[in-house]
This record gives structure tokens, sequence and C-alpha cells, in this order.
């Protein structure tokens, strides 16, 4: 079933891995915000890839999964920041240098932590069925947005809509990814470091994920996406395997939330709005769902698209004097791609074959 | 009810299962007894409580009342899912495969409930969960082989004519190692050769011991088929027995022609 390694295959992997590992630093020399660009790009994949799990495997539409990315997020933000000594003279007794938690401890919490919270909502949701299990988990990312802002009050817990900040630098072994390096007369900046620790959990997502999907899980989940009846007389727990998907798809979020935090160095409520939550699903949507080659492509274009549209948006509105702001023209471009491309390709960009593996 | 389970020669014994929707009794006291081996029919005229009993048995429903026994031990599901566990596996009238599945693995999830690896042993691939994977593939194409269309093991069920998907589905519901198979109307929309084909299968599982229960509308089949014929007429069994008994039974001829006079 596997296919057989051929030189030509090994070639075209160690090309593309290559390719990977140089591309930030060709980037970087047209500026580092295109490295910023790569970087949040490859968190996006992150996303998609988790809410693959649960869109794309088990079919479970999960409008609001943006929440799990801020679980994430929020728990680095409140283990690595001043917020919580600053606000809590107990805490700061107990830990007079600030709270620095460690990469190592906040990855595996934050998975956890999202984990948590997907069971959560799963457990009293998963008996409804589409658009109303949409419109449930859409309420919930909602409900934990309006938390984050406003859970200052009485005590002050997430600093409101002021977010939280300034949160600590990753630090891998001693190797602090917000400081620039410089190795044999090269200059690795912050982004550039950021990228390669992207980079090796995105390919360890992917490899999780492909081993789920190749497994008796993810078969179970895909027979619940393709027909819930016919799996349960199969003798699928139908239930709690949906409660599996949530909850996996979940850590990813959790993860990719963790490491959000630690690269922008400032989290607020306002990152995790609706938008992202249904720009997540249109990533899984557009790639073609349940297809990790088509959901990395559908990431990496939705991610990379309103960047390359800003130089359109740019000359149409001196167009048009002015009167069209840019960021509504790119949204309004990013729509009228959408809908093209769902009209060319219904099953994604990138769907799975017909005669599979 | 005493011999050891595995002797036991009656595979399904159902004892006056009732079944009421609002107005309607679907069921009334309805026993049935299915022996090892057997292709046992269940017939009758539309609306005669075939479906209901069948859903009943297969977890689907819950019935009002009745007392049930697979393989000498009682037999009550909670949830449909305990059914396959438990031992019966079933068709559907209106195929349902998972169509974007290839057919191989539509014959792997249905070994869901006798294999066990999880997360862990899936994202660490264990050498338990290699063994395990490997085992139910291999039994997968194996059923695919009998059923006839191991060569489509890799396309997708969707792409599959419509006897081969019925066929597929009779492979879905072998691979969980049934006490019983029961189908919901195998024969229904086949065309005559189809059909042809499709008694060959049945007769073949039979003969590996299989025990079967038959919902079908196509009575010539079921009298070529079965060993033994139950007939429903408005949630009442009228009848049971060889398919010639049931075939000279007057009340299933009144049930099945309609008659001047109506029965007591």
């Amino acid at each position: 079933m596997k296919p057989k390694p051929t030189p030509i295959r090994l070639g075209m992997i160690l090309l593309t891995a290559v390719a990977l590992l140089v591309m930030p630093l060709v980037a970087q020399q047209f500026g580092n915000a295109w490295v910023r660009i790569i970087d949040t790009a490859l968190l996006y994949v992150l996303l998609a890839l988790g809410l693959n799990i649960v869109v794309g495997y088990a079919g479970l539409l999960d409008l609001g999964y943006v929440a799990f990315y801020a679980v994430g997020a929020y728990l680095f933000a409140l283990l690595a920041s001043p917020q919580l000594t600053d606000n809590f003279p107990a805490i700061a007794a107990m830990y007079p240098d600030g709270l620095h938690a460690p990469l190592w401890l906040v990855i595996p919490l934050g998975a956890l932590m999202a984990g948590l919270t997907g069971l959560l909502l799963g457990a009293p949701t998963l008996k409804l069925r589409g658009d109303y299990l949409a419109i449930v988990t859409l309420g919930f990312g909602e409900i934990i947005r309006v938390f984050l802002n406003n859970l200052e009050q009485p005590i002050n817990i997430t600093n409101g809509p002021r977010g939280i900040g300034p949160i600590d630098s990753i630090t891998i072994f001693g190797w602090d990814l917000g400081k620039k390096w410089n190795l044999f007369g090269l200059d690795i900046p912050s982004v550039t470091n950021h990228y390669y620790l992207f980079l090796a959990v995105v390919l360890l997502a992917v490899l999780i994920c492909r081993r789920l999907e190749r497994s008796r899980i993810g078969r179970a989940w895909m027979a619940i996406r393709e027909d819930e009846i016919a799996a349960r007389a199969m003798g699928i727990h139908t239930r709690n395997l949906k409660l599996l998907a949530f909850g996996i798809g979940a850590t990813f979020g959790g993860v990719s939330g963790v490491l959000f935090a630690g690269f922008q160095g400032f989290v607020s409520p306002e990152s995790f709005a609706l938008q992202e939550s249904v720009m997540i699903v249109a990533m899984v949507v557009l790639g073609g769902m349940g297809h990790l080659p088509g959901v990395i492509l559908g990431a990496l274009l939705l991610a990379a698209l309103p960047e390359a549209l800003r130089y359109v948006a740019d000359p149409l509105q001196h167009l048009t004097d002015g009167r069209l702001d840019a960021s509504i023209l790119r949204q309004l471009l990013i729509a009228l791609a959408m809908i093209g491309i769902m009209l060319a390709r219904p099953r994604g960009l990138w769907p799975a074959p017909d005669n599979a593996r | 009810m005493t011999s050891a389970c595995g002797m036991a020669d009656t595979i399904l014994k159902v004892e006056r299962a009732s079944k009421r929707f609002g107005g309607v009794q679907a069921l009334s006291d309805v026993s049935l007894t299915i022996e090892r081996g057997m292709v046992h029919g269940l017939i009758g005229p539309n609306g005669a409580g075939k479906t209901t009993l069948f859903n009943v048995i297969t977890g689907l429903y819950k019935p009002d009342a009745g007392h049930f026994e697979l393989a000498g031990k009682p037999y009550r599901p909670h949830a449909v899912h305990e059914v396959a566990r438990a031992g019966i596996a079933r068709t559907f009238q209106n195929i349902r495969l998972f169509a974007e599945m290839t057919a191989l693995e539509n014959v792997m999830v249905a070994r869901h409930a006798r294999t066990r690896c999880g997360v862990f042993g899936a994202v660490l691939r264990t050498a338990a969960f290699k063994a395990e994977e490997a085992a139910t593939a291999q039994r997968a194409r194996e059923l695919l082989d009998e059923v006839g269309i191991g060569r489509y093991a890799d396309a997708r069920a969707r792409t599959l004519s419509y006897g081969d998907q019925r066929r597929l589905e009779i492979a879905r519901a072998l691979a969980t190692e049934p006490t019983l198979i029961a189908l919901d109307e195998p024969a229904a929309g086949m065309n005559a050769t189809e059909k042809r084909v499709l008694i060959e299968l049945i007769e073949r599982i039979r003969a590996q011991g299989h025990t079967i229960l038959l919902i079908e509308h196509d009575v010539q089949l079921v009298m070529g088929l079965c060993d033994r014929i139950a007939v429903l007429d408005h949630g009442q069994q009228i009848a049971v027995g060889t398919p010639a008994e049931v075939q000279g039974d007057v009340a299933v001829i009144n049930a099945y022609l309609g008659s001047a006079h109506v029965a007591v």
C-alpha cells in the first residue's frame, strides 16, 4: 500500500526539505515583513489542520474554533507576562522574579486546556447536527471572546479589551527566539527563528493527522461523517468518537494559540473574533475537506491572499480617489476570489482523488 | 437458556414483542425464533410491521414490550452501536455505504467493534497497532473477495455499481463477525441477473454457517432461498413455517390477495 521510496521520490522530498529550510533566509532579504507573513500562515495551517479533524474527518461544522486558539494564547499570556503578578500580590509573593513559564510546560498545558474546553463544548452539543451544531459552536466562540473582553472586573484576569502584554518571547534550550542571532555571518532575525519552530510544529501536526487518518479512529470519524446511522450500526460509539474529534481538534488550536502569543508578545480579544473562525473554516473547505494537502494549500492561500491583495487594493484606492477603503476592498476581493474558486471547484482546490491511495 | 452459548441452536428468540407509534399498533405480541444456520424470511404486505420488527431487532426502535435472546443470552440493546457488538449486523433497504470512502475502508470500518487500538497506538504506530491494522486490512480484503468485488477494493464506494454496492454492504455486515445477519430487502431495485448473483451469495454465506434474517418483497426470491418464513400482517404474525406451508396458508393468501370476508 505504501508508495515505494524511489530515487525520484527521495529527491523530491530532499528538494522540498531544502526549499522549506532556505525559504525564510531568502524571504528575509526582501524584508522581515515577508517572513512574518509566512509565520502567520504557518499558524493558520496548524489551525486548519486541527479544524480539519473536526470538520473534514468527523463532519462536524464548528464555527467557534477560534475559541481554542484563544484558550492557548491566553494561557501563555497569563503564565508568562506580568499580568497575574501585577494584579495578585499573592502570586507576586510566590514568584518574586515574575511568572515565566517555559514553553515545554505551556504547550502541553495549552493543548490540554484547549482539549478540555473542546470536550466541555462537545459534551452538551453533540446531539445536534449540521446547522444546529454550527450555530451553537458559533455562540460558544463568541462567549469565550466576550469573557476575555470582560474578565477585568471585579478581579482583573484578562485585562479586558486592553489585552495582555508583554509576553515572554519563546525560549527553547536557551535559544531565545525573540532575539536576533548570527550564524556563520548570516543574520537570523526573530521572525526567521519563529519560522523554524512553527515549521517543526506544523510538520509534527501533519504527521499526527496523517496517522490518525489511516487508523481505526480516523476511519470511524469518516464513517460518522458519511452516514451516522450506518456508522452506529457498524458498532461505532458515535458520541464518544465525536467528542474525541472535538478534543483532539481543539488541542491543535490550543498549541497554535500558545505559539501565537509567544510570537506576538501581546494578546487581546480582537484577535479571536468570529471572523477568524469563519476564515479557518473557509481554509478547510476551500482547500478540500478531509484531504491534508488540500487543507494546507487552503490555509496558505487564504493566509497569504490578503497580503498579496494589499498590492492590488492600494492602486484601486488611488483610482477611486480614496473613496474605497483599502481594507474593505481587500475583503471584497477575498470574497470574490472565494466565490470564484467554489464555483469552479466545488469540492475544494485540491480534493482527495477519486481512486484513493 | 441453560446450555452454553456456543451450543445454543436458537440464535434469536423474540417473545411477544410490541411496538406502538401514537395510535398505530405497529407490532402486537410478535414472536420469532431463528435457528442456527438458517435463512429466515420475514414477509408481509406493505405496512405489515416487517420494518418495525426489523428495527426493533436491530436496536433502532425501543420495543414497548417483549423479551429478546441472542444465542442464549438476554439481548436488550440500549443503543444502536451495541447491536453490532452483541452480534447482529445489518444492511439497509436504501443502501447506506460510506460513500466517499473506498470499498476496502468501508469493510475495515466494520471491524471497529472487534478491534481496539486508540489514538496513541495510531499516532505512535505501535507494534500492536501495526499488527491489528494489517489483520484488519487482510480480513477486509478476504471479505471483498468473498462477495466478489475484490478488484474494486480501492474504488470509492459511490463509484460502484448498484449490485456491487449491495454486495459491499453484505461484506461490511460480515466484517462485524455477526451471530445473525439481518438483510433489509437486499434485492430491492435489482435486475434478474443481479438477483441471481445475490441468491448465490446468500447461499454461500449460509453454507459457511451464518444465520440470516431476510426481509424481502420479492416473494419468489424468499420462497427459493428461505428455510423458514414468518408472515406479518397488521402488526401480527399470521403464519410461520416452511415456504411450502406458508404458501398454502389461507390467512397469507387473504393478506396478500385480499378476501371478501374479514379474517377473525
